[in-house]
């Protein structure tokens, strides 16, 4: 083969270089890992634009106004074009949901990690199964509320307590409370 | 390659000699489905369906493109664009049902084509390869039709998006991040649609290149038959063309009859109604099923409704539905029994057709709400199944004593094979 950068003589070069490292492996390692470094570096773009655009993202917070919800009963908003369900207990299901030994649930929480302090009574959370991410019923009115009362998912049979904390059927968690906060006393933002 | 006594393509037309010196396209064809490619003479008709899934995958590529032409794919027009092909564009009807049946269709004649493989051993060496390549597009073909499912926007597309996508949630600590990034948002949107377009688009034409290698890779030791015995001479094999081109071409008849009664007189049967109605994020149907061709697999993902060790059911669930087909991958080295055929597998034949009813059980199971009794059937036929292929296959291996094989496929075939007698002699 015809050599255009110098000798292919090892010793000659070895004795130029003074280390052993031939030029040509110099540059062909500096060539390849640069090309690996700048085609691994175009990877970024092309699995980044897949996720959540800024407008979907833009579109996370909601603020929903509580005033007109009686005790006992539940409404659907929509969130992250999810749905989630807020809720006013009644004394008599935070009773209920109190009365449970936290350590024997799936996934232990008590009604006061799920709500916020002076805000038991409002319970806010993902409509959104932890199965595989059915709408569970019990918010609107007339549906069923499963065997613990709060709400009963229709896919596969998760029953849900008035805490909405999973009791029964293939869920793994509780339905997920968001992040949210009371901006008054009656308008909460959520995300 | 091909056997020594293969055909030899010789153009005599000018044109045809000019060709073949420029771009041999015409010499491949004669070698690969022409008289040039021979095969074994006794195949039956569980041979037909390997031509027939290539004739689904064209129907499904003509129809799919012209349905693009029409199709809008936005969240907001997706579902009345499906209605004004429906009743607006000319043929729009028909071209629809045509793809939606088409997809069973499609099904139909791969599942038979696989179990042809189960019980033939077509699996086994030296085709393995061409059984890998086959797995591959099996996949393929289930995340072509899933994400074509969730293009009409109803509420099984919809629903069928969440649920499917939910699966990927079940992965520890990455699952939720890995769902937004599979869809683009926080539940199935404009952004999950469009790719999902884009991606249905593009599969059918990668299946059409995993073929492509498929045949490449089934013409090196050619096709396996009904006897399993290896093709020994020139008259255990007849021409591809006009033999197989004429009883594939029969066999096509019989499937078009077959779809066609589908296609024009009940194009809405193995669909769900609810389809029709459109996408609701805020309200899921009261059952939500896929298409028939993943009850099966439904089944098996429903199956656990407990915790094991550690790992939660939901994960278990996933894991055991997609392990169900990589178990396949696996299925030369499962089964090392080095007869191929059922017919000679005593033994064999009865678990084949065990695992056939066990498929059935599964497929009704994922077809049914998810209740007593349904969800014990589908534990016992979900062990069943894993059973049979990491144990019950291997064990039998071992243990069974096959019949005796015929010499050959001409003795097989005509009773008596005059090399036979001439190897007995010596
Ligand atoms: C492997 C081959 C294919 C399979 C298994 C398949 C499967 C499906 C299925 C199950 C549907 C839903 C039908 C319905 O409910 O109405 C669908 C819809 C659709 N497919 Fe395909 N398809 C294939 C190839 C293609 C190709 C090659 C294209 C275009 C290039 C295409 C374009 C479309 C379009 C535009 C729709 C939406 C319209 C509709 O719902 O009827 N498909 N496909
Ligand atoms: S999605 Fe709710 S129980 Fe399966």
């Amino acid at each position: 083969m015809a050599d255009t950068t110098g000798t292919a003589d090892p010793a000659v070069i070895a004795g130029t270089e003074g280390e052993g490292i031939r030029r040509r492996d110099f540059i062909n390692i500096a060539a390849v890992g640069a090309a690996g470094v700048g085609g691994i570096a175009t990877l970024v773009p092309l699995i980044s634009q897949m996720a959540p655009s800024k407008d979907v993202l833009a579109e996370s917070s909601t603020e929903v106004d509580l005033a007109a919800i009686q005790p006992g009963q539940a409404i659907k908003a929509i969130f992250r074009k999810q749905p989630l369900f807020i809720r006013n207990l009644t004394a008599k299901e935070i009773a209920e949901a109190n009365a449970v030994d936290v350590a024997s649930l799936r996934d232990p929480q008590t009604l006061d990690e799920r709500t916020k302090p002076g805000k038991e009574n409002w319970l806010i959370t993902m409509g959104v199964c932890t199965h595989l991410g059915c709408v569970p019923l019990g918010a609107a009115e007339g549906e069923v509320k499963g065997e613990f009362g709060g709400y009963f998912c229709p896919c596969h049979g998760s029953s849900y307590d008035t805490a909405a904390r999973i009791r029964k059927g293939p869920a793994p968690k509780n339905l997920e409370v968001p992040e949210y906060e009371f901006t008054s006393d009656t308008v909460v933002k959520i995300g | 390659m091909s056997f020594p006594w293969a055909n030899h393509y010789t153009p005599s037309h000018p044109v045809m000699k000019w060709m073949d010196e420029k771009l041999p396209l015409p010499r491949l064809v004669y070698n690969a489905v022409g008289a040039g490619y021979p095969v074994p003479r006794n195949l039956n008709y569980m041979w037909n369906f390997g031509v027939l899934a290539g004739f689904c995958l064209m129907l499904q590529i003509v129809t799919g493109v012209i349905l693009a032409m029409h199709y809008a794919a936005n969240a907001g027009v997706a579902f009345a664009s499906t209605e004004h092909i429906m009743r607006d564009v000319n043929w729009g009807w028909m071209l629809r049902y045509a793809h939606a049946n088409g997809a069973s269709a499609f099904f139909v004649v791969v599942y038979l084509h696989i179990f042809r493989g189960f019980y033939f051993g077509s699996y086994k060496a030296p085709r393995e390869m061409i059984w890998l390549l086959g797995v591959v597009i099996f996949l393929l073909m289930m995340a072509t039709a899933f994400m074509g499912y969730v293009l009409p926007w109803g509420q099984m597309s919809f629903w069928g998006a969440k649920v499917i996508t939910g699966l990927f949630g079940a992965i520890p600590v990455v699952g939720e991040p890995i769902q937004q990034w599979l869809l683009g948002g926080f539940a199935p949107d404009n952004a999950a649609l469009n790719r999902f377009f884009s991606l249905h688009f593009l599969l059918p034409f990668v299946i059409a290149g995993v073929v492509i290698l498929h045949i490449w890779a089934l013409h090196i030791p050619g096709s396996s038959n009904p006897t399993g015995v290896e093709v020994k001479s020139e008259s255990d094999t007849v021409p591809f063309h006009p033999y197989y081109t004429a009883k594939d071409g029969f066999g096509l008849g019989v499937f078009l009859l077959i779809y066609c009664a589908f296609l024009f007189f009940m194009p809405n049967q193995l669909g769900h109604p609810d389809n029709y109605i459109p996408a609701n994020p805020l309200s899921t149907p009261a059952h939500i099923v896929p298409e028939w061709y993943f009850w099966p697999f439904y089944a098996i993902l429903r199956a656990f409704t407990f915790d094991i060790f550690f790992i939660p059911a939901k994960l278990m669930g996933v894991l055991a539905m997609f392990s169900a087909i990589l178990v396949w991958f696996f299925l030369p080295w499962l089964d090392n029994s080095p007869v191929r055929s059922g017919h000679y597998r005593p033994m064999f034949k009865k678990f084949f057709w065990i695992l056939v009813i066990d498929m059935a059980v599964l497929f009704y199971c994922g077809g049914a709400p998810a209740e007593e009794p349904f969800v014990m059937m589908s534990q016992i036929a979900t062990a069943y199944y894993f059973l049979h292929f990491l144990v019950v296959l291997p064990l039998v291996a071992l243990m069974e004593k096959p019949k005796p094989l015929p010499f050959s496929i001409t003795e097989a075939v005509l009773g008596s094979d005059d090399a036979a007698k001439l190897a007995a002699k010596s």
